[in-house]
């Protein structure tokens, strides 16, 4: 779905990421090397690129746990490089996180990884309404009866969707998934996937979403960008980018 | 040549990683200050910690106190002294067995499961998941974790040194009939101030070695399980060496006071 030129000027001032020409090197491992994207109001943007091509160290440069080198990251209209600690933390409410590996915290139930987020930073809820809204975001992922379960007790599948849960329960205008489907078999990646739709349907939210899989990247993406020697190489929607004649581009989707 | 290269590679992380602790107890004071305050996780951790060890400690202390007296008894009895026993055991106890034998004790117990617990919270991104989620991880685990150990350590060595009183005077009541009334009048004459202060500020030393030392390998956590299982080793044995270290100064230093 391309943008009509009338429309350009719109879809500018609906931009709710911006990465422009972001640097970051490890020592003499250079990673990035003046990568850019921008992440539309209720697009899903899927990432893809090699293993180790430094996608995650991308996303971690978005939400300030790995700090760039050169380059400008603007969320929300924040650059954050000039927040404060404080601003960023608020800022970082509106951003979903979910982790390659869920990172749930295996010392707390179900329910208290949800309520983490929401003790920290709304205004004081009553114990009812934190209820309420640790069972919303439950019901979303169809996971109601695990809610005084401990993560351990869940299959892998079942964590990635408790994170998912605990991503969305404050409401995110912006979601960043992680390989949301590694290392699931395939009957519970399309479950993800279904979700992940679903999340972007009833939420309205942007999501820019890392992954390998082919069939991932086709049933979410509205537009993929490939992350090649630390660069943007190429753009473009499903089709335009799985029959081009590109080989490095190919190879992507095989 | 080689040799002599790795001997001076070996002192100089040494060093390194010293000084680096050093740093980490440094941004200890600084968070520790600052609000907000993690008032919930403190208690929560000293509920945790209490009740981790309180059966050890329990145990430990009656062993302890049992059989240092039944080693005793004969020397002191050839002595004709078997009367100053109370006296004796309740001051090696209170001021340098109980402390140091229960911290170390507390070292295996609570040290090594915070190296732990924080090694695998890092290397499982839990730790990452914390502050994208607008939480300052430092504040909510290694705040209230070192917080925890300085507080409870002393308790539980209070703890233990009563318990280990007790064991000692249930044997003196079988061997020789001493009243466990008598016993304790005893003990506590013998006790003075300048017994008991030293001995208990120490075990705030002891309490924050535990918890900075556990929390500085688990934070500091390389990848993979094998780091997990490092942090929690060496969280161990770099306590243990810190505590006696400690136990050291603390001796020298009461001893310029109260000569
Ligand atoms: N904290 C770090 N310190 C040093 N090097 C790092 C660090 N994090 C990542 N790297 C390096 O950056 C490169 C990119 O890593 P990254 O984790 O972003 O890969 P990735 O694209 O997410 O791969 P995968 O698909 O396997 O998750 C790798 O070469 C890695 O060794
Ligand atoms: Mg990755």
């Amino acid at each position: 779905m391309k943008t009509t030129t009338s429309n350009t000027r719109d879809s500018e001032s609906n931009i709710v990421l911006q990465i422009e020409n972001l640097y970051k090197a490890f020592g003499e491992n250079k990673v990035l090397n003046g990568f850019s994207l921008d992440l539309k109001n209720g697009e899903n943007l899927v990432l893809m690129g090699r293993s180790g091509s430094g996608k995650s160290v991308l996303i971690k440069c978005l939400v300030g746990l790995l700090k760039p080198d050169k380059g400008k990251v603007e969320i929300l209209g924040n650059d954050i490089s000039t927040l404060s600690q404080s601003d960023m933390d608020e800022l970082r409410t509106s951003i979903g996180f979910l982790f390659q590996g869920s990172a749930l915290y295996d010392s707390m139930t179900v329910r208290e990884n949800l309520e983490f987020p929401l003790r920290r930073h709304t205004r004081k809820l009553s114990s009812k309404e934190m209820e309420a809204l640790v069972f919303e975001a439950l019901e979303s992922v169809g996971l109601k009866h695990t809610v005084d379960l401990m993560p351990a007790e869940l299959s892998g599948g079942m964590q990635r969707r408790i994170a998912l849960a605990r991503a969305l329960i404050l409401k995110p205008k912006i979601i960043i998934y992680d390989e949301p489907t590694t290392g699931l078999d395939p009957i519970t990646s399309k479950e993800i996937i279904e979700l992940m739709n679903s999340v972007q349907e009833k939420y309205k939210t942007s999501s820019l979403i890392i992954t390998h899989d082919v069939d991932c990247a086709r049933v979410v993406s509205n537009r993929i960008i490939l992350l090649l020697d630390g660069v943007n190489y190429a753009e473009g929607t499903f089709n335009e980018l799985s029959n081009s004649n590109d080989t490095k581009i190919k190879a992507f989707f095989k | 040549m080689a040799e002599s290269t790795s001997f001076y590679n070996k002192i100089t992380s040494f060093f390194e990683e010293i000084g680096e602790m050093t740093r980490f107890a440094m941004r200890f004071f600084k968070e520790a200050v600052s609000p907000p305050f993690e008032f919930r996780e403190l208690l929560k951790q000293c509920f945790f910690m209490g009740n981790k060890s309180f059966f050890l400690v329990a145990v430990t202390g009656f062993i302890l106190g049992v059989v240092f007296t039944l080693q005793t008894r004969p020397t002191l009895e050839e002595f004709g002294a078997a009367a100053w026993m109370p006296s004796m055991i309740s001051i090696s106890i209170v001021r340098e067995i109980g402390p140091v034998i229960i911290a170390l004790i507390c070292a295996g117990r609570i040290g090594s499961s915070i190296g732990a617990e924080l090694g695998s919270m890092k290397v499982t991104e839990q730790i990452d998941a914390m502050e994208v989620s607008g939480t300052n991880p430092f504040k909510f685990l290694v705040v209230t974790r070192i917080a925890a150990t300085t507080l409870m350590i002393p308790l539980l060595v209070i703890f233990g040194d009563f318990i280990a009183l007790i064991g000692s005077a249930l044997i003196e009541n079988i061997k020789d009939d001493v009243s466990y009334q008598l016993y304790f009048t005893q003990v506590f004459e013998a006790l003075k101030f300048s017994d008991l202060i030293p001995a208990t500020i120490k075990t705030f030393f002891f309490g924050f070695a535990i918890g900075l030392v556990g929390c500085f390998k688990g934070y500091n956590s390389k990848k993979g399980t094998a780091g997990v299982g490092k942090a929690s080793n060496s969280a161990v044995v770099y306590t243990s060496m810190l505590l006696f270290v400690i136990d050291f100064v603390a001796v020298f230093v009461s001893d310029l006071f109260y000569n």
